[in-house]
């Protein structure tokens, strides 16, 4: 079984990068098994391309606008992934879609596809993430742990 | 009556662009590139260490984050004075060669060739006939009847599942579209062959760059790759013979499939070298240095006025002063306001925002617009090849050749050079330099092997920062141009940063003396044979390979809102 972990997002405008925050938070905070490969996908597509083909689970993290609460977690899975980057809510279409519909076409697609969407509170020109963002971004990890033992992935916390 | 179309994609990347035109009598009369996004990345930078600024910047486009890290150190070292090891320059130079190779393949078979391949009209394709008609374009193994076939079963059974995935709303059936269903199959063939290549190139980055997308590996003073022939952790011979491998890999796709295509494609669209020449004063840079200060370049580079190559006027080293001087930047009709009037050099350049509205005739995008001495100028490989043909570089003029004869004789007349001046001719360009770039990364591969063969295995030169103010500009000739970061540093500090990308020498918006950009000057007199499905706006504007979004709005008259997929 291979997983890859993609967080996406510009981690030059604040909140827009909590993906790429969350998926380097997870690597600092768990021990993660060989199988499974975590990426900083930035506001790429198409170079994720050849990591993500032929994965049995993806899981990404990204900002989603989906006029909720700011800070709130939403999961998105299979069919709803496509057409999620397909529509305007999230930022990174052009890239993480062009890359899954090549995949697609191929037949290449990931077996499983979760995303873990984060409404965003601010697009500021900033690297650091927004407080009440930040103050989430444990949930955020805590939600993509929870993914990775749903489908028999062990994690362990590395000692603080 | 003249219509107005708005194209205006949805993404954030560095580059999100909006594009209006006037259509009047069934041809563009006016146009406007805008900029949608504000991009911060020098207000973040300020005040920070000069070392950190290239891990910053490849953050500002998805799309090319190496050049914007080797830009970056280059701005640094010129500032410096700091020459790096050779070896550092060579393992820069096949990272960034194989991250062009990489940018070209994809551009054109993901995200640009399906402007000109019908892939619904492939459907009625002989498969029989596209092997024969692919074999004798070339005897790349992969253009056999078998292969045909088994796409074309591919395409049925993903038509057939009502799926088109990247094919869903393309202009299927378009006026403009002209290719046979056997040529369509073809490049339906190569665009499923070309995911293949594509990998190559970036296992390469991978392999060198530590991690890909964002490279890890760089350092103003070389790169922290530590070469040895013994340990597992660092660049051993084993890693370099892997690289060799994809690169060989990668060399058969681009002359026996790519080089071929984009013959053909040019060849049965001779029409489209009449349109979108546009600006015509090029721009380049040298680049692939081969000695540690940065003079011996592999590729030249240089000014071409008016696309007259007999006036070209080359760029010869790291920090030439005929590019340092040259450039301005103009906010007339951008969103920014500068402290006093007139353009600004980019070490004095300033980063005010000021957000009007879309002014037709006023302000209307994030973008400012670059000038080389008072005139615009196009950036990109066609800027490239050009100023490699004036500069006599054998290389460029072999593959530029290879590319024109083909084309001729399928033809069945000549296509001289000057047809390279085109919005087709653009992509004749990328498919020459993407050439050329193979055999720059063979030669640095090879310069690497037998300088560590010769004992040196020296990557870095420790920087120090002085006391007081220095300033410093570096370039790159990058997939979609030149691209130049400006810096001034005081007592070690980013005091000032401005990068001057490709895309604002091409999408700026009108300068000064309110001249039109090479986009805007691309699009006029594109005939449009439909202002509802304007796919022609679309075919010049990808020429130029955008960071544009896959799905756009079209908005006709600010009314009618029609999405389509500009794939």
């Amino acid at each position: 079984m291979r997983v890859v972990i993609l967080g996406v997002g510009n981690i030059l405008l604040t909140d827009e990068g909590v993906g790429v925050h969350a998926v380097n938070q997870l690597v600092a905070r768990y021990r993660l098994p060989p199988e499974v490969d975590v990426i900083d996908g930035g506001t790429s597509g198409m170079d994720c391309l050849d990591q993500v083909s032929g994965a049995d689970h993806l899981l990404i993290a990204d900002a989603m606008r989906s006029k909720q609460e700011p800070g709130t977690i939403t999961r998105l899975s299979g069919d709803q992934i496509p057409a999620f980057f397909k529509t305007k809510i999230s930022p990174h279409q052009v890239g993480v879609c062009d890359m899954l519909a090549t995949l697609n076409f191929h037949g290449l697609m990931p077996k499983n596809i979760v995303l873990i969407g984060v409404e965003p509170k601010s697009f500021d020109t900033a690297m650091e993430l927004s407080p009440e963002i930040a103050a989430r971004l444990s949930a955020v990890v805590d939600a993509l742990v929870a993914e990775l033992t749903s489908i028999g992935v062990i994690v362990s916390p590395l000692a603080a | 009556m003249s219509k107005r179309i708005t194209i205006d994609p949805i993404t954030r990347i560095e580059g999100h662009l909006r594009i209006d035109v006037e259509v009047d009598g069934g041809k563009v009369t006016k146009a406007w590139s805008s900029g949608q996004m504000w991009r911060g990345v020098e207000l973040i930078l300020l005040g920070r260490d000069p070392r950190d600024a290239w891990a910053i910047t490849q953050r500002i486009c998805g799309v090319c984050t190496t050049v914007h890290a080797i830009t970056s150190v280059r701005a640094v070292e010129n500032a410096l004075n700091l020459e790096i090891p050779v070896n550092a320059q060579f393992i820069r130079n096949m990272i960034i060669s194989a991250h062009a190779i990489h940018d070209h393949i994809v551009h054109f078979y993901h995200l640009a060739a399906l402007d000109w391949v019908d892939v619904v009209s492939a459907l009625k394709a002989d498969p029989l006939k596209t092997a024969q008609l692919a074999e004798s374009l070339s005897d790349w193994p992969l253009n056999n009847k078998h292969v045909m076939t088994q796409t074309l079963e591919k395409l049925k059974s993903f038509v057939g599942s009502g799926q088109l995935g990247p094919f869903t709303n393309g202009y299927w059936g378009h006026p403009a579209m002209k290719l046979s269903p056997e040529v369509n199959l073809l490049a339906v063939a190569h665009y499923l062959q070309a995911l293949d290549a594509q990998r190559h190139a970036n296992k390469i980055v991978t392999l060198l760059g530590s991690k890909s997308p964002h490279i890890q590996n760089v350092a103003v003073g070389g790169v922290s790759n530590p070469i040895a022939t013994d340990s597992q952790s660092v660049l051993t011979i084993e890693r370099l013979l892997a690289v060799k491998e994809h690169m060989d890999a990668l060399g058969e796709f681009i002359r026996k499939v790519y080089l071929v295509d984009i013959a053909a494609v040019g060849a049965f669209y001779a029409d489209w070298t009449k349109y979108g020449a546009g600006v015509t004063n090029y721009l380049s840079a040298p680049d692939f240095p081969m000695d540690s200060k940065g003079t011996q370049f592999l590729t030249p580079g240089g000014y071409i006025p008016g696309g007259d190559v007999g006036k070209y006027k080359p760029i010869t080293a790291f920090g030439d002063a005929f590019l340092r001087d040259g450039v301005e930047e103009s906010v007339k009709h951008s969103w920014y306001n500068y402290s006093k009037p007139g353009p600004l050099h980019p070490y004095k350049g300033e980063t005010t925002p000021n957000y009007t509205d879309f002014q037709d005739d006023g302000k209307y995008s994030w973008l400012k617009a670059p000038t080389f001495y008072g005139k615009r100028a196009q950036v990109g490989p066609l800027a490239n090849v050009l100023c490699g043909v004036a500069a006599g570089h054998q290389p460029t003029i072999t593959y530029a050749n290879k590319v024109l004869d083909t084309a001729s004789s399928l033809l069945g007349s000549k296509i001289p050079l000057a047809a390279l001046h085109s919005t087709i001719g653009r992509h004749a360009a990328r498919a020459v330099r993407c050439g050329v770039m193979h055999d720059v990364l063979q030669q640095n591969w090879q310069a690497l092997i037998g300088n560590i063969g010769k004992g040196d295995v020296a990557t870095f030169n420790k920087p120090v920062f002085p006391k007081g103010e220095i300033m410093g500009f570096g370039f790159h000739e990058a997939p979609r141009g030149l691209l130049s970061h400006w810096t001034v540093i005081r007592d070690g500090k980013i005091a000032n940063y401005q990068c001057v990308v490709p895309s604002t020498w091409n999408a700026g918006p009108r300068d000064e003396t309110d001249e039109i950009g090479p986009y805007e000057a691309s699009l006029m007199d594109n005939p449009i044979a439909d202002p509802e499905q304007p796919l022609e706006v679309l075919r010049t504007i990808h020429s130029f390979d955008p960071c544009l979004a896959c799905a756009v709005h079209v908005v006709e008259d600010n009314k009618e809102v029609v999405q389509v997929k500009a794939l």
